[in-house]
């Protein structure tokens, strides 16, 4: 392994600007991969957000029993989905509505009688709030004959879940695109390094090194090519986010799991990639 | 030690390459390989070597069948086969030393290993005193005898020479010979490649395997089928 390790940190001495361009082409490729992950957990952050506020109304009839309403709102808060069950009279309806929409003060002023109907809050757990979910929960509620209508905003909820996939299939196909583009980017500067050292495998192999010993040296250049490549690109997406999160919008940094995710796909890459070029020469002589 | 038996070698480009050869090389012997160029001396180099595997027939090296040989086991069958090459192929950027250290490193030797075996082979060759020379800085005879001193660091059973002494002139030739000369004595079995008949001659005591077209066509052993 030293001599590996001696041999593979060679390569970069011996010719430091073709290294240099490589695991700075890596870094942009994985800058780019770096930007839209933060867009895209931004975006995952704040569906989460919108996504912790779905709730379900449950409208009642006037003429519902309190006892059947209060049994019901038992068996609902133990549907699995359900978080929270909150029951809103008539006149705590009524005061929130003067408080919400002062607009229409006068109106709810002049009133004879309190039109608004009691309600059931429903709230959700929050890996149960997706639209099959929701719809599921509200099938279950009309089902209850003292409950006269249920909203929960069934066209903007799913709107919401689309932009979700929408974002998630963009950061991986892009994702994908770029780590391509790197791992062809390893390839090639392994095959430039394996043409530089031709005669070296050669003698290897006369000699009686194994097929493994001679790869050695070429997997941990990938390794530490993707790795360099890697830490820049991580370098230059964190400054891309203190710049943008400062002047323009309020950013979440990328969780510690993304980072190490996407340094451990860029050294990955850059093994596999040197993998699959220096098995190919092998077999080629 | 080594044994080939019937061997055939075709190239999906190059045509026929070698067709019913069979001989034995036995442990200890030197034997020279002659024939025009395109003869075959230099593929059955590589069959021996494992380079190459026969199109039929079979190649045996010290227990080793090329019929039946994994992977891992050729890089262990090459550790007990020296090869030197007429073109000596050695690393331009490294020292005499660190040319002959090279083979045993690639092998996984101890540092305290390798340096005294490389003093030891470099001394055997007579090179003792260029060990930090580039190959640049050497004669073609010296050269080749870093790349013999090279063949020589695992111990082998066998040296394959394919033809050691095509670049070196008459002097140079000689005192190359005389030194595989040694390492046969010393116990290591030579299978030396040449097309240099005068050398062939001068040496009425070796043996000789002449190929022809890809056939042998001369054995002075008359061993060929065994």
């Amino acid at each position: 392994m030293a001599y590996a390790l001696r041999e593979s940190l060679r390569a970069f001495r011996r010719a430091p600007v073709l290294a240099a361009l490589s695991a700075a082409m890596i870094a942009l490729s994985l800058f780019l991969v770096g930007l839209f992950g933060v867009a895209a957990w931004n975006v995952r952050r704040v569906l989460e957000r919108v996504e912790s506020r779905v709730e379900i109304m449950a409208y009642l009839r006037d003429d519902a029993a309190p006892e059947a309403v209060t049994v019901a709102q038992t068996d609902i808060a133990a549907f699995p989905e359900v978080r929270e069950v909150n029951y809103v009279s008539k006149e705590h309806a009524l005061l929130k509505a003067r408080e919400e929409l002062p607009e229409f003060a006068a109106v709810f002023g002049d009133l004879e009688s309190n039109p608004l109907p009691a309600s059931l809050e429903v709230l959700l757990r929050p890996n149960q709030s997706g639209p099959e979910a929701v719809e599921a929960v509200a099938e279950r509620l009309r089902a209850y004959p003292f409950i006269e209508d249920v909203r929960f905003g069934s066209e903007w909820l799913d709107k919401v879940y689309l932009l979700r996939r929408v974002a998630g299939a963009t950061t991986a196909a892009l994702g994908s695109a770029f780590a391509i583009v790197a791992a062809l980017i390893i390839g090639a500067t392994i095959r430039m390094a394996i043409y530089a050292r031709r005669d070296e495998i050669l003698i290897m192999r006369l000699v009686g090194a194994t097929e493994s010993f001679v790869r050695r040296p070429f997997l941990l250049e990938g390794l530490f090519t993707g790795l360099l490549g890697g830490l820049i690109a991580l370098g230059a997406t964190r400054l891309a986010f203190t710049i943008t999160s400062g002047a323009l919008f309020e950013l979440e940094w990328l969780p510690f799991e993304w980072v190490l995710g996407g340094l451990t796909a860029g050294a990955l890459m850059g093994v596999i990639a040197s993998g699959i070029a220096v098995r190919r020469y092998l077999r080629a002589v | 030690m080594i044994r080939l038996i019937d061997v055939r070698k075709e190239y999906a480009r190059g045509g026929l390459a070698l067709d019913s050869v069979s001989f034995q090389l036995r442990k200890g012997e030197l034997c020279f390989l002659t024939g025009h160029s395109g003869a075959g001396k230099s593929t059955v180099m590589r069959l021996i070597h494992m380079a190459e595997r026969p199109t039929r027939g079979e190649v045996r090296v010290s227990g080793y069948s090329s019929t039946s040989i994994r992977p891992r086991e050729v890089a262990l069958l090459r550790r007990k086969i020296g090869v030197v090459f007429q073109d000596f192929r050695l690393l331009q950027d490294r020292p005499a030393s660190a040319n002959v250290a090279f083979a045993l490193e690639v092998t996984g030797a101890r540092p305290v290993v390798i340096r005294s075996k490389v003093s030891r082979l470099l001394a055997q060759v007579g090179l003792a005193a260029k060990s930090e020379a580039l190959p640049a800085e050497l004669s073609g005879g010296e050269q080749q005898r870093v790349a013999i001193a090279r063949a020589l660091a695992h111990d082998p059973l066998v040296l394959l020479a394919d033809e050691p002494t095509g670049n070196l002139d008459e002097r140079a030739t000689n005192g190359v010979f005389e030194l595989i000369r040694d390492i046969n004595a010393a116990g290591t079995a030579v299978l030396f490649a040449t097309h240099n008949l005068d050398l062939v001659r001068r040496h009425p005591e070796l043996r000789v395997i002449e190929l022809d077209h890809g056939r042998i066509v001369f054995d002075s052993a008359s061993n060929g089928g065994d």
